[in-house]
């Protein structure tokens, strides 16, 4: 398998506190990688660094696009990081409350569209055309994700569940070749979190990308991923498959705390 | 149902505010006779409205807090917003409405058909800064300004060169988006209320400009004996032309709403809106914010400058005292008063706050006043406005689109 | 000739800090409400016009009683600062409160709601004409030497901001109430964890807030020697710049930023134009708002996401 997104020795500094302390961290295409680590250990920090959210102090973070040349992505605008190919859904959801469920997943399309002010203006056909496909292929994405329901609910009036696939749903549309998800089961019931597993391995298969994300639920994440990540005071502290975190010293020491040896 | 409790709020709120307000709205000295005024009756006024506004006030505010668990809507907008979503329904009536706009001139006066036209040049400015501050949701305190920018580009390019209305409008729309994309490119990437400050700050700046360049604008005496526009040089009377101006009018502004309608369901309104509800997000899904912004400025400015060239035509005569920052606020509070981003909103709202002081004189010393607390109400009770935008909603048929 | 250059500047050196102090005055009530909130209290110029309509109201009716100097600035001076802070305190209840999760742009356009409506409020109930201001701050003899370099009004002004200044600074860093309003700034649910009554805290900012504004309406007015209702308008505006020059949020930062403003003016007016003078303040607001946003001591931190 070829790598799809690489991150060498990244640092991010807020003011006197480092969040992440030079951090290596890669991701294959077609992989399910999860990024694990005790509250406050940096992952998100690490998800808002990659995607151009945050500038990172140090470091370098590559991605190989499946079809283009590989890129340096330090710097650029999260706009342009999602447009390169790589896109994410947010921990304290944020949808666009006043918006339809699937103008939601329109916003999506935003950038894999054309149309400006003047087309918007006088509609011609090629126009017409590209809205309609902008229409069906957002209400494909949410019937894949099981919430074409919704439809027209306006987000701000959808349950905790749905927001969190909706956020899934929205980044799917913009066409990615790697998915970051932060924390997707967050708030989740079992049966929510069972579909979800389904759900993300589906994605996988179906749309062939690579998926990246931060989790505190450690059945799904042992279940799902092929290798899995952790952080602990922004600094890596593990890395390896399933099992072989599961009985890492280092790993079930920063979860239980410094001191509970037994 | 009222508790004895509630009626000692009451009363505790009324007497505060008696005392209150007590200096200001009791005494008056004349310092030039030497006499105070003590005018205990305003006292006396303030004590019962505020008892009894404080009931109203908690009575409303229970309610709005009734109202966040969603889906409890009031009827009367619902019904309004059933007939904005039936398509028969809208078109019947937009045509009603058309034809009535078409006749009106024959059925009210002179008078009268000049305050609606004035009433329709508000429609277009707030049209105009509802996409700005409805859609995009970017706070514009100076949208003056670019009204300003079109308004003297018509009177100077006139007075100088004799240029006509009709050659100089685009002209005005152009001068004015390039004013707004001049001002966007460095203040749009500012936080929204900082924006707000900015913008108030650049219209200002514009206006004492025009106050105190007497050789550019001919200062605070303004420009006079601007031409009205022509009609493939026909000669008009002033009643004639007045009706021309209120025909041309209401073109603009039906193509206005066209446009904004268009907009509003199109891919660039789509992330305007989007960049409203949540920058960060929106710029995770891909949509470049400056970009985004700067369109919804620039738009929103070219508006603006129309409406300033009209405005000019129109009137014949400017001056820098037609462009102050309540200008901007009274545009503002019509896109408040409406509903952010919504059209019909708009128009009712331009309606209201335009004709009311007209027809109601006992009102117009008022009219500021009342501006400031509708805003202030509006955000409060129903920050929505009072008839809230409506999304567009499709239907579909086993994944087949029907709209 | 050089002596009367020197003598120029040096009158402009101390127009400019008389008028500096003023606008520092009234830039730390939004310093301190922005701090807090996180709010552009827009109507907190009208706060310092009220203040200074009292004054007059309170100074007339007195004078036309008879009552001495002193004791007319005394309680002039009180009418101001009490009647600012309870205005102070019920805007924040009627236009702000209910708005606190409220979305972004919502109290921001209460606040230019409110704005307008206390400028027409003032308007309709007294007048829209200039009034006379009557000079409350007498001559002092034991000053008379010196006047020819800074009359006592000027000194009374620069004097009054310095006491006020410390007893801030001392309020802020040494008092219980200053402590929770610090707490507060920093992270309103950890305050609110930790017992801080915000709802009490948000009240207190106001009133302390608009009791400095009375203090600068009623200094300033008596300096200058007129008002109506839209003097908060413009006052509030150059008192917002020099909050976010120095940095909004910074208490000493917006008093170096209301010094710099005045400078600017003073010099300004003094050495180019006066015609532009509002023109100059407002073209600084844009300026720093551009090029420097957080301002000269405000740190800018990335948004949390
Ligand atoms: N914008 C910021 N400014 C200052 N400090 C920040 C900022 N964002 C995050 N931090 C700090 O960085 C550290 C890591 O935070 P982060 O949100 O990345 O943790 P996390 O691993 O996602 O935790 P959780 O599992 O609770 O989501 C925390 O100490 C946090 O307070
Ligand atoms: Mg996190």
């Amino acid at each position: 398998m070829n790598i799809a997104l690489e991150v060498k020795k990244m640092t991010m500094d807020f003011g006197g506190l480092r969040a992440i302390d030079n951090l290596d961290l890669d991701v294959k295409h077609g992989e399910i990688v999860a990024l694990i680590g005790p509250n406050g250990a940096g992952k998100t920090t690490f998800f808002n660094c990659i995607t151009g959210v945050y500038r990172p102090t140090r470091g370098d973070i590559l991605i190989y696009p499946p079809d283009r040349e590989q890129l340096r992505i330090n710097g650029l605008k999260s706009n342009n990081v999602t447009e390169k190919g790589m896109a994410r859904t947010f921990q304290n959801i944020r949808l666009f409350p006043n918006m339809t469920v699937l103008e939601n997943v329109m916003i999506g399309r935003h950038c894999r569209t054309k149309s400006g002010v003047f087309s918007a203006i006088f509609r011609s056909r090629k126009t017409i055309h590209e809205e309609n496909d902008i229409v069906e292929k957002s209400y494909n994405i949410l019937e894949k994700i099981g919430i074409e329901r919704f439809v027209n609910e306006f987000a701000k009036n959808l349950p905790y569940g749905v927001q969190r696939k909706l956020e899934i749903a929205r980044a799917l549309a913009t066409d990615p070749f790697i998915l970051l998800l932060d924390e997707p089961a967050a708030g989740m019931n079992p049966i929510e979190i069972k579909e979800l597993d389904e759900l993300i391995k589906k994605i996988r298969k179906q749309e062939k990308l690579s998926i990246l994300l931060i989790e505190h639920h450690m059945s799904l994440v042992m279940n799902l991923s092929d290798r899995i990540f952790v952080m602990d005071y922004g600094r890596k502290i593990a890395q390896g498959t399933p099992d072989e975190i599961k009985s890492n010293k280092d790993v079930i020491k920063a979860y239980l705390g410094e001191d509970s040896d037994a | 149902m009222i508790t004895i409790q509630e009626i000692k709020k009451s009363l505790i709120v009324s007497v505060w505010f008696m005392l209150l307000t007590f200096p200001i709205m009791v005494i008056r000295v004349n310092t030039v006779e030497k006499i105070v005024e003590w005018r205990w009756e305003n006292m006396f006024f303030i004590g019962i409205s505020v008892f009894f506004l404080s009931f109203l006030w908690r009575y409303l505010m229970k309610r709005k807090e009734l109202e966040k668990k969603p889906d409890i809507g009031t009827w009367e907008i619902s019904i309004l917003q059933e007939i904005v979503k039936k398509p028969k329904i809208l078109i019947c009536c937009s045509c009603c409405l058309v034809l009535f706009a078409l006749l009106l001139p024959f059925i009210f006066s002179f008078y009268q058909t000049n305050i609606i036209t004035n009433a329709l040049i508000y429609v277009m400015l707030g049209l105009g800064l509802n996409i700005v501050v409805g859609l995009a949701g970017l706070l514009d305190l100076g949208y003056v300004a670019f009204y300003a920018v079109g308004a003297y580009s018509y009177a100077l390019l006139n007075h100088h060169f004799g240029l006509g209305f009709w050659s100089v409008l685009p002209v005005a729309a152009f001068l004015s988006a390039f004013f707004g994309i001049l001002l966007g490119f460095p203040v749009l990437r500012l936080r929204g209320d900082y924006l707000a400050i900015v913008t108030l700050g650049f219209g200002e700046i514009i206006r004492l400009i025009l106050e105190n360049w007497n050789e550019f604008s001919f200062g605070p005496s303004g420009i006079a004996n601007i031409k009205r526009p022509g009609l493939f040089g026909i000669q008009m009377s002033l009643e004639t032309s007045i009706i021309y101006i209120y025909y041309l009018m209401l073109l603009i502004v039906i193509f206005t709403i066209f446009v904004v309608n268009r907009l509003q369901n199109s891919r660039v309104g789509r992330a305007w809106i989007a960049l409203r509800e949540d920058e960060i997000a929106c710029q995770a899904m891909g949509i470049d914010k400056t970009k985004t912004k700067l369109t919804a400025f620039a738009l929103g400015a070219t508006w603006a400058g129309m409406a300033g060239a009209i405005f000019a035509a129109k009137t014949t005569f400017i001056n820098p005292a037609s462009f102050t920052f309540l200008e901007s606020a009274m545009i503002l509070s019509i896109v408040v008063l409406g509903g952010m981003g919504s059209i019909i909103g708009v128009i009712i709202a331009s309606f209201i706050l335009i004709l009311t002081p007209e027809y109601l004189r006992a009102f117009s010393d008022y009219r500021m006043l009342i501006f400031g607390a509708t805003m202030v109400i509006m955000m409060v009770f129903r920050p929505q406005g009072i008839i809230p935008n409506v999304r567009r909603t499709y239907k579909f048929s086993k994944s087949r689109i029907e709209n | 000739m050089k002596i009367k250059k020197m003598e120029y500047f040096f009158e402009l050196f101390l127009g400019g800090l008389t008028r500096g102090s003023i606008y520092a005055l009234i830039a730390l009530g939004y310093t301190m409400v922005y701090g807090i909130i996180e709010l552009i209290n827009f109507a907190h110029g009208e706060i310092y016009m009220i203040g200074s309509f009292t004054a007059l109201i309170v100074a007339s009716v007195l004078t036309l009683k008879g009552f001495n100097q002193i004791s007319i600035l005394i309680l002039a001076s009180l009418a101001a600062i009490i009647y600012s802070g309870a205005y102070g305190y019920t805007l924040e209840k009627i236009a702000y409160k209910p708005l606190r999760h409220a979305q972004r742009l919502s109290p921001l356009i209460s606040a230019i709601g409110m704005s307008i409506f206390l400028q027409n409020y003032v308007l309709l109930a007294q007048t829209s004409d200039f009034l006379p201001f009557p000079n409350l701050i007498p001559e002092f003899e034991f000053w008379e030497p010196y006047s020819h370099i800074i009359g006592s009004p000027q000194l009374v002004i620069i004097l009054v901001t310095i006491i006020i200044m410390v007893l801030l600074t001392i309020l802020i860093k040494y008092t219980k109430i200053g402590k929770a309003m610090r707490a507060t700034a920093q992270d309103k649910n950890m305050a609110m964890l930790v017992g801080v009554n915000i709802n009490h805290v948000i009240s207190i900012t106001f009133i302390i807030g608009s009791v400095l504004a009375a203090v600068g309406g009623v200094l300033i007015a008596s300096h200058i020697g007129m008002i109506n209702f839209y003097i908060g308008f413009i006052a509030g505006i150059k008192a917002f710049t020099a909050a976010v020059l120095g940095g909004i949020g910074s208490i000493p930062g917006a008093v170096i930023g209301a010094l710099i403003l005045g400078w600017t003016e003073s010099f300004a007016t003094g050495y180019v134009s006066s015609d532009y003078e509002d023109v100059f303040a407002f073209a600084l607001l844009v300026f720093i708002l551009i090029f420097k946003p957080a301002g000269i001591l405000g740190h800018s931190d990335a948004q949390k996401v």
